[in-house]
């Protein structure tokens, strides 16, 4: 919640006059004003789940992250030159690298990979509450946004504007620069899918909520999981990946078949 | 039509009934009798490799019956609408009537999914089939005269098929096909002075405007069509007016054709394989999916998908524009000389020239003004083939590159990695091809030459009278060595003064590339040697 309002200092005089201090105190009000409202804004998701969190999760989170994460982001999360800084990165980020095991990461590479989650889902929630009471963040999203029974059309749309570039028009993923790529959004889960917008994970930019609301985020997981949900209507989809799978197809099975029935119709009779 | 030819019209009625009747009937009034007799004996060698340009027509027949019921949906217009079909994801979406349409052909026409994707699949199958068509016509040499022509109206046609592919692919207007056409609008502007007035004659205006999905259809529907089903006549008249040429083999000559007349088995046979092309075109898109409209939601000219691809023949251009270093482009006099397009579109072209006139670039060279009806196996030809094999490599490496993020993403490889090994592949491949594909050929001659000379070893050991050991050698029976003796040799022309007492330059070129080809050679077995070498079984 935003901060208090009582910042002006110093006694004030019986002289009928307006304190010298009167105009700094004003301006300092303002800003306060305003500074405060902004913050309200912007992080009310992020500050309300810092005060949900006790601190005793925050402790056990703090145990995890020295044992677990400490090496490469530093003790006090402020990272090091193996690892970037996690001051700030909010409990939403937590979940996702570490709830789609991507964190810890197994090696240095081009990018931290999916692989089995190393941690329970009580883990991960300490984790999370600890990273976010060193600093407001983006929090973990409401479950309103999460239930896929928004507008696909909508969510189709800005899904091509916005993501189908690297992830392609089906999310089935597409290849970045140097070994780095855009993976399939095949069986990611709502919750992830909201956070990885949100925080921009590995490669991915940032769609924060001024940019994409939530709404249209729940239009966007709503359309990923129609498609997910929803098999082709033309029969077994190759994979989505367009022309290069249908061509590939096409040569092996389709002319291999009609080849193998050339020979066969041409065979001499025993 | 068997039953027709099996009855000799005679003057007077025999008996028959119904059928003889009508036979008689239709051949008093149009002799078609002369004409089943001349067609019906027509004789056809039987091999695997020959069907393949049926293949190629059988999947035009196909086209063309899917492709009429489409166009009695399909509407060619850019007008917008919103969408208000059965597909939610796309429901009150702003689209042209184009993709609206192909969207109710999807969802809500009766069998029109499965029309599309019919017309689809044997649209991919047609163009490579011809594909594989050419390929057995060149490593086989079967363009070699009189049969030039055909060759040239064959890749004509092969051209002529993937405008056919390309502009239908445009015609959705979805934004798969957005994309490629943009692509294409890219291509043409980048051809200095001219490229922007083209592009604006062709888009009606500035790309994409709201008249290029129309002015597709025509061409699609009614101009390509035409010239195609036109090209085809005249290149299965050449068929029969040059008679089939047939592999080598005992008894087979350049003077007549080994196999089965048309009529009945062969007309019987070819006439079922064509249930069997639409079945197995039928299976393909009863089971897969192909261009998911759907998916890829109208044209916007601001997204572009991950792995946006032409259709695969297409692919060897889009590849080459990938391939091509960036940075290659200068303003000069005013105008931009985009390198990095003006590259790949004259490198392209180069290729489609060199195909196309290979016959007779081949036919200057050895000088042969014979007919050749007996195809040369393979690596008889080792210069041919091995320019083949390069050529082939030069196109996978274009094709692979469009296909450059897929690979990437799929066998765990950086985008550069993959750009840069195709690059070298596009340019050191044909090198490696040629001369590994060349080596093969000689040492299987060499191989062959062995056997007739000396026969195949039978790993039996017999010690003769005189204590000495000998291999028994079993020799090859006389079918067999005909194969493997019958081949046109060529040896280099030697430059020889013209009536002036003069040495040309076109000569000398000439008697270079001549020495480039058949430097290199395995001489057939001759009679003679043959003979030498009878009773000689060690």
């Amino acid at each position: 919640m935003p901060r208090t309002k009582k910042p002006t200092h110093g006694p004030s005089r019986r002289s009928g006059r307006r304190s010298p201090l009167a105009s700094v105190a004003l301006i300092a009000i303002g800003l306060l004003f305003t500074g405060g409202a902004y913050a309200a804004f912007s992080t009310t998701t992020a500050s309300a789940a810092t005060d949900t969190a006790s601190q005793q999760t925050v402790a056990e989170g703090e145990k995890l992250f020295a044992a677990n994460c400490a090496t490469c982001h530093g003790l006090s999360a402020d990272g090091t030159t193996t690892g970037p800084s996690l001051i700030g990165v909010g409990a939403a980020s937590v979940d996702f690298q570490v709830g789609t095991g991507r964190m810890p990461m197994q090696m240095n590479g081009p990018q931290a990979e999916v692989k089995p989650v190393q941690f329970t889902e009580e883990q991960t929630a300490a984790l999370a509450a600890y990273v976010a009471s060193l600093a407001p963040g983006p929090a973990i999203p409401d479950a309103e946004y999460l239930d896929a029974e928004g507008d696909a059309a909508s969510g189709a749309e800005l899904f091509r504007i916005n993501c189908a570039m690297c992830h392609n028009v089906a999310g089935a993923g597409g290849a970045l620069t140097e070994g780095k790529y855009a993976p399939s959004l095949d069986g990611v889960t709502p919750q992830h899918i909201f956070e990885a917008m949100l925080t921009g994970p590995q490669n991915m930019p940032v769609f924060n909520d001024m940019n994409i609301s939530p709404e249209d985020k729940r239009d966007i997981i709503t359309y990923l999981k129609y498609v997910e949900n929803n098999p082709s209507p033309g029969g077994f989809a190759l994979g989505s990946l367009g022309p290069v799978s249908e061509g590939l197809f096409l040569w092996i099975f389709g002319l291999g078949a009609i080849v193998a029935l050339t020979v066969w119709i041409t065979a001499k009779s025993n | 039509m068997s039953t027709t030819t099996n009855m000799t019209p005679a003057e007077t009625k025999k008996s028959g009934g119904f059928t003889s009747a009508a036979a008689n009937y239709l051949d008093e009034r149009t002799s078609i009798s002369t004409a089943v007799k001349e067609l019906g004996r027509k004789i056809f060698p039987d091999h695997w490799s020959f069907l393949l340009g049926e293949v190629a027509l059988y999947s035009f027949v196909i086209i063309l019956i899917s492709g009429s019921f489409l166009t009695f949906f399909f509407q060619a217009s850019m007008a917008e609408v919103h969408y208000d079909g059965s597909y939610v994801p796309l429901k009150g979406v702003e689209m042209s009537v184009a993709m609206a349409s192909s969207l109710d052909i999807s969802f809500d026409v009766r069998g029109g999914l499965l029309m599309r994707q019919v017309h689809h699949w044997a649209a991919l199958l047609f163009v490579a089939s011809i594909g594989l068509h050419m390929l057995r016509i060149y490593f086989t040499g079967a363009f070699r005269k009189p049969r030039e022509l055909n060759w040239v109206i064959g890749f004509v046609l092969f051209i002529l098929a993937m405008a056919e592919g390309f502009t239908g692919y445009s015609l959705p207007d979805d934004l798969l096909s957005g994309n490629g056409l943009r692509i294409i609008d890219g291509m043409v502007k980048g051809i200095p002075v001219v490229g922007t007035w083209i592009s604006f004659l062709l888009f009606g205006g500035e790309f994409p405007g709201t008249d290029i999905v129309g002015r597709l259809y025509s061409l699609h529907i009614l101009l390509l069509p035409a010239i195609i089903v036109a090209l085809i006549a005249l290149h299965l008249l050449f068929v029969v007016v040059h008679k089939h040429t047939q592999y080598p083999g005992a008894g087979r000559t350049n003077n007549n054709v080994v196999g089965y007349p048309i009529l009945p088995v062969y007309a019987a046979k070819a006439g079922g394989f064509f249930f069997i092309v639409f079945g197995v075109v039928m299976l393909l898109a009863s089971f897969f999916t192909i261009n998911p409209i759907w998916n890829y939601g109208p044209y916007d000219p601001s997204p572009v998908s991950a792995g946006t691809q032409p259709d695969w023949y297409i692919g060897f251009a889009d590849g080459a524009l990938r391939l091509i270093p960036p940075g290659l482009e200068w303003v000069w006099f005013g105008h931009t000389w985009s390198f990095n397009i003006l590259i790949p579109l004259v490198g392209l072209g180069l290729f489609i020239g060199v195909v196309l006139s290979y016959p007779f670039l081949e036919a200057w060279v050895t000088g042969d003004k014979r007919e050749h009806h007996v195809l040369d196996r393979p690596r008889n030809a080792p210069t041919r083939t091995a320019i083949g094999a390069a050529g082939v490599t030069f196109y996978a490496g274009l094709w692979a590159a469009a296909s450059s993020d897929i690979i990437a993403t799929h066998f765990k490889l950086t985008m550069e990695g993959v750009i840069h090994t195709l690059q070298a592949v596009v340019i050191l491949g044909p090198f490696i091809a040629y001369f590994i594909t060349k080596r093969v050929c000689l040492a299987l001659m060499k191989k062959d030459r062995e056997i007739v000379l000396h026969g195949y070893e039978t790993g039996r050991i017999v010690r003769l009278p005189g204590g000495e050991y000998i291999e028994v050698h079993q020799p090859v029976d006389e079918y067999e060595r005909w194969k493997l003796v019958s081949y046109s040799d060529y040896k280099p022309l030697a430059l020889t003064p013209n009536a002036k007492g003069k040495i040309s330059p076109v000569q000398r070129v000439r008697a270079g590339l001549s020495r480039w080809f058949f430097e290199d050679r395995i001489a057939p077995v001759g009679s003679k040697e043959l003979e030498e070498s009878h009773g000689d079984h060690h």
